[in-house]
């Protein structure tokens, strides 16, 4: 199979050329999604070839950053030459709307026939023989799925460092932590393994990372996205959402995923808008809030100046902003580290080595394997959530903890809707600091947990938050601005984003280690140019 | 309900004795509970009936099944419960290895419904009606089913069939309202019924599609406060549950008696022994955790919706039992034994349709049919003699076309070949002779072969004309219409 794009200069319409988007560099891991569409489309590009290269660039950088548990190159390979068949139809643009873009997947989103492990040593081994739905959809819309992307075992952590196989680091300073718990799927898009990334945000999972590696992270509303198939922590609170560089890029992958799944009883029944025909529409007119509630002491002031301008930017482009009050989120981390490790605590009862994964063989006694296979599999934290829960649930205790948080998580969600009633987004930062030095919070949990602070309220109202990049501080470390909208209406999220990212450049900034890795990637690169039949890295440069 | 006292059969005199029931009954659906999976497990090979939801894989998810739940609001519609607008599914955490998920979805504090009753027959008093509370009628899935082996080294291992786990089950509970192990076997008798008069559950315990879990406590005569209570499981007949609470109330009275306590716990009836055992005691008890199962959202059912279910149902035993006293002028036994099932039921009446008399039809089925499905062991829907076949029948003799004596030969080819009783009797020449000319000369040479029974009659021996009659039957080979012999015999020796 060939790459069927058409050689270089002999283009038969006067389209945006591989050059003006992918630069004299030719580094194909820089294009934002959108943009490696329009190229595939136009077979300036081939899928082999955009395989290739985000293959490459795992090869080059992943000894440091390490974002990835499981690699599926040959599967990605396979998959990019069945998109470059498609692709070399009478019709390329008719094509699915992510064929041949390759895609990073969390490693609990359950892969037929590829590993997946939820980060945890009890998983290991576990080859699910089904697609989540949010899988297969990706696959309908043509994706190409690099690899299995590193998190915090069973989504529980903020630094990826829970992880229990290894930790990812931040690709802007390998030093510090990518934030978590989706940190490898953060990391892979940041660090140009991936041009999309999928992860999921109980508690800001998605909006953490996507702040602490400067790209574009989305948590949908509840209900807005199937969860069937994903490794499930906190039920009520669990959301699956896109990483990409450049706000559409996220819109086209929740425009592949979102709506109701007959498999998932909790997704809601609403049709999905076309989020990309409104996305250029302007932020004229739109009430953007802003809770002085967000703005907490340990703030660090970069984050805080940062995101103060980011908003003032959104006022010149003809947003107006008005304060609102969300007092009961300052119970938000309470009320969320009942709910959710008492769900978890429910969910991770099935890993106990009898059907899948990890199993204590070496134990002779049916109870007591069980118990082996629970103590040697988990980490710490999903020990220390598991005894949270199990004591919020246990009998006598359930008032005051589990039914006590659903009460509050009303209030704050009540909050929400009485802000809403006056203002069409809320803005806050993501994280309070930026990306912490790894191993600086591992034997804090309370310090850790407080990463999610301005996150966790969004998880438990149920309502959508997109986090974009808007800076960076003085020590050149990444930072997000949060944008919180009403339920299911991520069509005003992601216009907002779109028209902030268009006045600001900051998206576009790539980690010096993704670019290092540039002047060895551009050769190959433009060895695989467009219509070389092989898509291999043979050929010598032509620029 | 306080409930009046049985004391004569109870062998625990110095005490009240209290029981309460649960019954699980699997619930009749094509899929299980949450997934799409075919619920008909009977027969299949193990593990083959099974998918990522009820195995329990990560990542799964149930979706409700709502055939289910319309039968668990339609049996407690039945049951005289009420039925909340609102309610939930809960999970019900506890670990063992036939629980896929590690809990069972089921139905805590919101459950389908609540409040109600059931009228069974009180044994002390035959004909005569007892009620029973029912707490609650609820949904939940079954688990997998181990099974425990040792190979021929002496090594044990276990083996798991997942083709159970998921198939949705149906919990009746019980109020504390039964006095006495044979009140526990009524109860039950008509829980049964009814559960398969709706077609919901095939109830049968030898299949493990009905379970019943014993709750029975002591307490003194007049106490208000019931007695420590003591859960009695593993019985797997009416006959076993029947006997673990007679023994059960016996060991209770013994430690009683004794000046000992009782300690509540959950004890296991081994069938063999005949006695119960401690299986766990309260302090063991499972804290099952519960809390609402965050992946099914609530369940409103709105009024319109209950009386739409409740139009659903058919004629509850009870009502049919009566019904049958009073329209066809039957015993209660004939009525009780005719009500049994509803597909017997529904038999006598289409028969009673067809033929226009329902004594008749009483009398066939009770004797006749009851007797063949009990020595084919069949079921009344699937034998060749059908309603219209027993119809047939009983009009022949109505008519006077066939009489009693062959009638049973007419029934047996009928049972055998299902041919039509009319087509029988004409293929085999079995019809009454009524034909007057044919007779008439049977008559005359009975009159003229047997002239001393003839003189006997005339000098007014009775017995004379049973001879007679006798010999023209013998003459026509029993197909003579007795009535029309007689009249024939009389005109011709009167005459």
């Amino acid at each position: 199979m060939g790459a069927p794009g058409q050689p270089a200069g002999h283009t038969r319409h006067m389209h945006v050329t591989r050059e003006h988007l992918v630069g004299i560099s030719g580094d194909l891991t820089a294009l934002t999604a959108p943009e490696a569409r329009d190229l595939l489309v136009r077979r300036q590009i081939s899928a082999t070839e955009l395989a290739h290269a985000v293959l490459g660039q795992i090869e080059r950088t992943e000894s440091q950053v390490r974002s990835f548990i499981t690699v599926t190159a040959d599967e990605a390979l396979a998959q990019a030459r069945a998109a470059d068949v498609a692709l070399g139809g009478s019709d390329p643009g008719a094509t699915p709307p992510l064929t041949g873009i390759p895609v990073a997947l969390k490693d609990l989103f359950c892969t037929t026939g590829v590993q997946t492990t939820a980060g945890s040593r009890i998983l290991e081994g576990f080859i699910p023989p089904y697609d989540a739905t949010v899988v297969a959809r990706l696959r309908a819309a043509g994706a190409v799925f690099v690899g299995k992307a590193n998190m915090d075992e069973f989504a529980m952590g903020s630094s990826t460092e829970n992880s229990g196989y290894h930790p990812t680091h931040n690709p802007w300073d390998v030093s510090r932590v990518p934030g978590g718990s989706s940190g490898g799927s953060a990391a892979a898009v940041s660090a140009g393994q991936a041009i999309l990334s999928l992860g999921t945000d109980t508690g800001g999972s998605i909006r953490q990372p996507a702040s602490l590696c400067s790209v574009t992270g989305l948590k949908p509303t509840y209900g807005r996205v199937s969860r069937y198939g994903v490794v499930a922590f906190a039920s009520s609170l669990d959301q699956v959402g896109p990483f990409s560089i450049g706000v559409e890029g996220s819109a086209m992958v929740l425009q592949a995923i979102a709506g109701a799944d007959p498999m998932d009883a909790t997704t809601a029944p609403f049709a999905v808008p076309d989020y990309r025909s409104t996305i250029r529409d302007g932020v004229k007119g739109l009430r953007i809030g802003v809770p002085a509630e967000y703005f907490t002491a340990g703030m660090e002031p970069d984050v805080e100046r940062l995101v103060r301008e980011a908003i003032q930017t959104l006022t010149s482009l003809g947003a107006t902003v008005h304060p609102v009050s969300l007092p009961y989120s300052e119970h938000g981390l309470a009320t969320y580290y009942i709910i959710a490790p008492a769900e978890a605590s429910s969910n991770l009862s099935r890993y106990n080595g009898i059907k899948y994964g990890l199993a204590a063989l070496d134990e002779v006694d049916m109870t007591r394997a069980m118990d082996a296979t629970r103590q040697r599999g988990f980490g710490n934290e999903p020990k220390r959530r598991i005894m949270l829960g199990t004591y919020a649930l246990s009998s006598g205790y359930y008032d005051a903890y589990y039914r006590k948080a659903q009460q509050v998580r009303t209030l704050i969600k009540a909050d929400f809707d009485n802000a809403f009633a006056s203002v069409d987004v809320i803005a806050s930062p993501v994280s309070p600091t930026v990306a912490f030095k790894m191993g600086a919070r591992t034997d804090d949990p309370l310090a850790m947990y407080l990463s999610d602070v301005c996150t966790i309220p969004v998880n438990v109202a149920g309502l959508p938050g997109i986090s974009v990049p808007c800076g960076f501080d003085h020590q050149g470390l990444p930072v997000g601005l949060q944008l919180i909208g009403k339920a299911f209406d991520e069509a005003t999220l992601f216009r907002a984003a779109f028209a902030y990212e268009e006045a600001t450049s900051f998206h576009r900034q790539r980690p010096p280690l993704a670019e290092q890795a540039d002047s060895e990637a551009s050769v190959n690169q433009a060895a695989m140019g467009a219509g070389n039949a092989a898509g291999g890295p043979q050929r010598a440069p032509h620029a | 309900m306080t409930g009046t006292h049985h004391a004569g059969t109870s062998p625990a005199t110095d005490y009240e004795v209290v029981i309460g029931l649960e019954v699980h009954a699997q619930v009749v659906t094509e899929s299980k509970m949450f997934c799409g999976c075919s619920s008909r497990y009977s027969g299949a090979p193990p593990n083959t009936l099974v998918c990522p939801v009820c195995l329990g894989m990560p990542g799964s998810l149930p979706v409700m099944n709502r055939t289910a739940v319309e039968a668990t609001i339609i049996t407690a519609l039945a049951l005289n419960c009420e039925i909340p607008e609102f309610s939930k599914f809960d999970r019900k955490n506890y670990n063992y290895p036939d629980l896929m998920k590690g809990y069972q979805i089921s139905q805590f504090d919101l459950p389908f419904s609540q409040a109600g009753w059931l009228e069974f027959d009180d044994p002390a008093n035959p004909g005569q009606m007892r009620r029973a509370g029912i707490t609650r009628v609820h949904l939940e899935e079954d688990t997998a089913t181990l099974k425990h082996v040792r190979d021929s080294s002496g090594e044990t291992y276990s083996l798991m069939d997942v083709n159970r786990a998921g198939v949705p089950l149906m919990e009746i509970v019980g109020d504390p309202d039964l006095r006495t192990a044979d009140e526990a076997g009524s109860y039950l008798r008509a829980v049964r019924q009814i559960l398969r008069y709706l077609g919901v559950s095939t109830a049968n315990m030898d299949e493990g599609a009905f379970r019943c879990d014993a709750n029975v406590s002591l307490r003194p005569w007049g106490q208000a406060e019931y007695g420590a209570k003591v859960e009695v499981k593993n019985m797997n007949s009416f006959r076993s549950v029947v006997r673990a609470i007679e023994f059960e109330m016996v060991r209770q009275r013994d430690i009683l008696d004794a000046g000992g306590r009782i300690v509540q716990e959950t004890r296991g009836w081994v069938d063999d022994r005949a006695i119960t055992v401690t299986q766990r005691s309260k302090e063991a008890a499972h804290d099952y955790r519960y809390f609402p199962e965050p992946d099914l959202p609530p369940i409103i059912t709105p009024a319109a919706e209950v009386e739409r279910l409740r139009s659903l149902l058919p004629e509850l035993p009870d009502a049919k039992r009566h019904r049958f006293a009073n329209a066809y002028g039957m015993t209660s036994d004939v009525a009780d034994t005719l009500t049994q099932t509803r597909a017997l039921a529904e038999y006598f009446e289409q028969t009673v349709n067809l033929s226009d008399n329902a004594r008749a039809a009483a009398n066939w089925i009770t004797r006749d049919v009851l007797r063949i499905l009990g020595t084919t062991g069949a079921e009344i829907d699937q034998i060749l003699l059908t309603p219209a076949h027993l119809a047939d029948l009983i009009k022949l003799l109505d008519t006077g076309t066939i009489s009693v004596r062959t009638a049973p030969e007419v029934l047996e080819e009928a049972v055998n070949t299902g041919s039509m009783p009319r087509e029988i009797v004409q293929q085999r020449g079995l019809g009454q002779v009524s034909d007057t000319d044919a007779l008439t000369t049977a008559v005359a040479d009975a009159i003229a072969s047997n002239p001393k029974a003839v003189a006997d009659y005339r000098a007014g021996k009775a017995t004379a004309m049973g001879f007679l009659v006798g010999a023209v039957m013998k003459a026509t080979r029993g197909k003579g219409n007795p009535g029309l012999v007689n009249e024939l015999l009389k005109q011709q020796l009167d005459g």
